[in-house]
């Protein structure tokens, strides 16, 4: 058994629950009924409607604009009718404006023709993947072609995130089986745009047969990259424990990847480039699995952008009890937890899980270190709590709240089940709005 | 009903009340040996105790409306109240000790999490300065038990010894001066390793002493399980005991005329509920610091003052006293040690120009 690294500091290990849905292949939603397209899809400011009620809209066709520096543009996923523009809530919790989209009967087949992208220019891959409207697929949707845009800065190294530390989710770990063709060449396409020193995809243990599946691929091809098997731990998939577990570096606090000359990117937005390079389709559709205890039979599902998640759960077989306790759009550590099941699906949606709660037995802080053992970023959960409890929100910054990313091992790992997450949340939104 | 709420959605199955169960679970063996070696009388001192404690939680939990029974610390704090008594001891007196726990070390600050002295440790201490010699008076266990010098513990026999001049001699030495007596079995299994019978003995847990400290072996079994089951972690057992057993070795033959690095190391780490002290009261979440470091520190500490007590001071155990004392510097040793920040490497200094 060779060595394998991971991250030094702090860390958790979630049971990981991946074989409900590990096994399952890749299935096309069928085309629903109604599509809610929402504006905001991507971190940063909405993208501005091109589109009104009663306009006819195609396959791909631009409907949304980014109308800024960081915005994502927004594109049809079927041909249809707009047949309403309306306010629609998120899992997040966030409000956005959505084009209500009735497809078709009859969609064309579209995207079928291959480009050669070899032949373009970086600037010009750069300006395709922004055109396509590609985001960060792993939750996170920071719009990749501001992520792209280096300015000329150094790229040493290039590292493809494979790790999907969060429980349940499987969405990544198909696209490696299924698509590791199609994802490598996205692979090679970022390489075109970076010309970085180095291409590493890193991979969990858990998932050691796509780990040698992708070295075969990547040996055959003769593509310079190298797949990186990591041991399991939480929260790997963090862009900042990544780069520390690959490469060895950490990203100073405030910073960005690009600071230490690394870009970090998703199997599924090396997929999505492939498919904006390869075929020129814009990020219309992924993979979500569903799954949970609460669900029949649990999937991965290749669902359309807009699709509702009452959608995707029918095509589970619906619920495995009466009323699971909650849905969470995401992974169970990080994810959102949301009522409404007619919520759509948008371009970051990894996972649509329904859960069924164990008990909890909440009690009082022991002082038992565990969330300062625990935290990957080296913070004092316990102290940080307890200050934005009392309103103490500046000597909360003081001990570096905004280092805080949410992952949620303290509050995973705290025997008292405090609502430490719940806490760091309220005390950067109380800071915010004091300064 | 659907619930919203922050993430995570999943947790830790650890809880506070599964944690004190470990606790009461690896605390069991350590406990029905000495019910074994001291017999039914001690079994009663265990559950007087227990009630004790649990019967002041409840009754304190009554004034203020709630009941904290469920957490099972107040089990935990009865079981380590009457671990800690001798034998044949009143039973008013386990009582006593639970109830001033109870009361003023634990609830007077605002009950679990909110302390600063470990309850039980402090509950010990008290009665052990209020009832001094009904806490210094043991019974031989039961493997001993015809003999009658075995009542003594062993570690306060060695200081009372060496104190009254009994130089140049080891423990094994000055044990058998005493007249000092080891079952068969630590003679065979000692002279095999080529160590003390006292300390074989010692390490089994056939010597006089409290009814929960005397099995070094069955403690060390029960504090490997809480480390297994992540109750606690490694860091205060073994710096505790690490620091302790150099400095005995370096400094603790002094006293005896045996000059540097020719202490002891062995007996005094089995005996005075070391082990006991260690592994589950050092141990405690709530009078610890809460970083690692600081663990360390604080472990370091407890070594120390164990030490210094018993080599240097009027009494014979120290455990209790050396980890009172550090209890009372973890808040000075948590404003001050914390844990290295992901993302705050120094900068590299730029050349002058």
């Amino acid at each position: 058994m060779m060595r394998m690294s991971t991250f030094k500091r702090g860390g958790v290990h979630p049971n990981d629950k991946k074989e409900l849905s590990k096994g399952k292949a890749i299935e096309r939603l069928p085309l629903p009924g109604l599509l809610t397209v929402s504006m905001s899809q991507h971190l940063g400011a909405p993208a501005k409607a091109l589109k009104k009620k009663g306009d006819a809209v195609v396959m791909g066709e631009k409907i949304g604009e980014a109308s800024s520096f960081v915005s994502a543009d927004v594109h049809s996923p079927v041909t249809g009718t707009v047949a309403d523009v309306v306010p629609v809530r998120l899992a997040s919790g966030a409000v956005s404006e959505a084009l209500v989209i009735k497809p078709d009967d009859i969609q064309p087949e579209m995207f079928n023709t291959i480009h050669d992208w070899r032949a373009m220019s970086p600037e010009d891959l750069l300006a395709l993947v922004k055109d396509m409207g590609i985001v960060g697929m792993g939750g996170a949707t920071f719009p990749t072609h501001v992520k792209l845009a280096v300015n000329g800065k150094k790229v040493d190294a290039l590292v493809i995130n494979g790790v999907e530390c969060e429980p349940y989710l499987t969405s990544d770990y198909r696209s490696m089986i299924e698509r590791a063709d199609e994802t490598l060449e996205g692979i090679m396409v970022l390489a075109r745009i970076l010309s970085p020193g180095r291409i590493i995809i890193g991979i969990e243990a858990n998932k050691m047969d796509a780990v040698s599946y992708l070295s075969s691929k990547v040996r055959e091809k003769g593509y310079p990259i190298q797949v990186m098997p990591l041991k399991m731990k939480y929260p790997q998939g963090d862009e900042k424990q990544l780069l520390k577990a690959t490469i060895d570096r950490e990203v100073p606090s405030g910073a960005l990847p690009i600071d230490i000359g690394a870009v970090v990117c998703n199997i599924g937005t090396c997929y999505a480039i492939y498919e904006a390079a390869v075929h020129h389709k814009p990020l219309i559709e992924r993979v979500v699995t569903v799954s949970g205890e609460g669900i029949k039979e649990p999937r991965n599902i290749l669902a359309p952008i807009g699709a509702r998640v009452a959608d995707l759960i029918a095509f589970c077989g619906g619920y495995s009890v009466e009323e699971p306790d909650r849905l969470v759009s995401g992974g169970p550590m990080m994810g959102f937890a949301f009522a409404d099941e007619d919520t759509p699906i948008v371009k970051g949606t990894s996972g649509i899980l329904a859960l069924i709660d164990e008990p909890l037995n909440e009690g009082v802080c022991v002082s038992c270190g565990k969330c300062v053992a625990h935290c990957p970023m080296g913070l004092m959960p316990n102290r940080m709590f307890r200050n934005i409890k009392n309103g103490r929100y500046q000597e909360a910054l003081d001990l570096g709240l905004l280092d805080c990313k949410e992952c949620g091992c303290c509050a995973y790992i705290c025997p008292a089940h405090l609502p430490l997450v719940q806490g760091f949340k309220l005390g950067k939104k109380m800071s915010r709005r004091r300064a | 009903m659907r619930k919203v709420s922050a993430s995570p959605h999943v947790h830790s199955p650890m809880d506070i009340r599964k944690s004190m169960l470990f606790v009461i679970i690896a605390l069991l063996p350590s406990s029905i040996w000495g019910v074994y070696a001291f017999g039914l009388r001690a079994l009663l001192v265990l559950l007087v105790s227990i009630a004790a404690s649990v019967l002041t939680e409840f009754l304190l939990g009554r004034i203020d409306k709630k009941n904290t029974l469920g957490d099972l610390s107040a089990v935990v704090t009865g079981l380590l109240i009457g671990m800690n008594m001798p034998p044949q001891i009143p039973l008013y007196i386990p009582v006593i000790a639970s109830f001033f726990a109870i009361l003023v070390v634990k609830w007077t600050f605002g009950g679990l999490g909110c302390n600063w002295m470990n309850p039980a440790l402090a509950g010990r201490v008290f009665v052990f300065f209020s009832f001094s010699s009904a806490m210094s008076s043991f019974s031989a266990p039961r493997a001993l038990a015809a003999d009658a010098l075995a009542s003594a513990t062993p570690l306060g026999a060695v200081k009372t010894a060496i104190a009254g001049g009994m130089t140049g001699l080891d423990y094994e030495g000055v044990l058998n001066q005493l007249g000092h007596t080891s079952t068969a079995f630590a003679q065979s299994l000692g002279s095999t390793l080529g160590i003390s019978p006292y300390t074989v003995d010692a390490f089994i847990g056939n010597v006089g002493g409290c009814i929960g400290e005397v099995s070094s072996l069955l403690l060390l079994v029960g504090g490997i399980f809480l480390i297994a089951s992540r109750v606690i972690t490694w860091h205060i057992p073994v710096v505790y005991l690490g620091s302790f057993a150099i400095l005995s070795w370096v400094f603790g033959g002094v006293r005896a005329g045996l000059g540097l690095f020719n202490g002891e190391v062995l007996m005094p780490l089995f005996t005075g509920g070391l082990f006991l002290g260690a592994f589950f009261m050092a141990t405690d979440w709530v009078t610890t610091p809460t970083t690692k470091r600081g663990e360390v520190i604080f472990a370091l500490g407890c070594g120390f003052f164990t030490f210094l007590i018993r080599y240097f001071g009027s009494l014979p155990e120290g455990v209790s006293l050396a980890i009172i004392l550090m209890n009372i510097l973890t808040p000075t040793i948590d404003r001050y040690v914390r844990p290295k920040k992901f993302g705050y490497v120094k900068p590299v200094k730029e050349a002058r120009k």
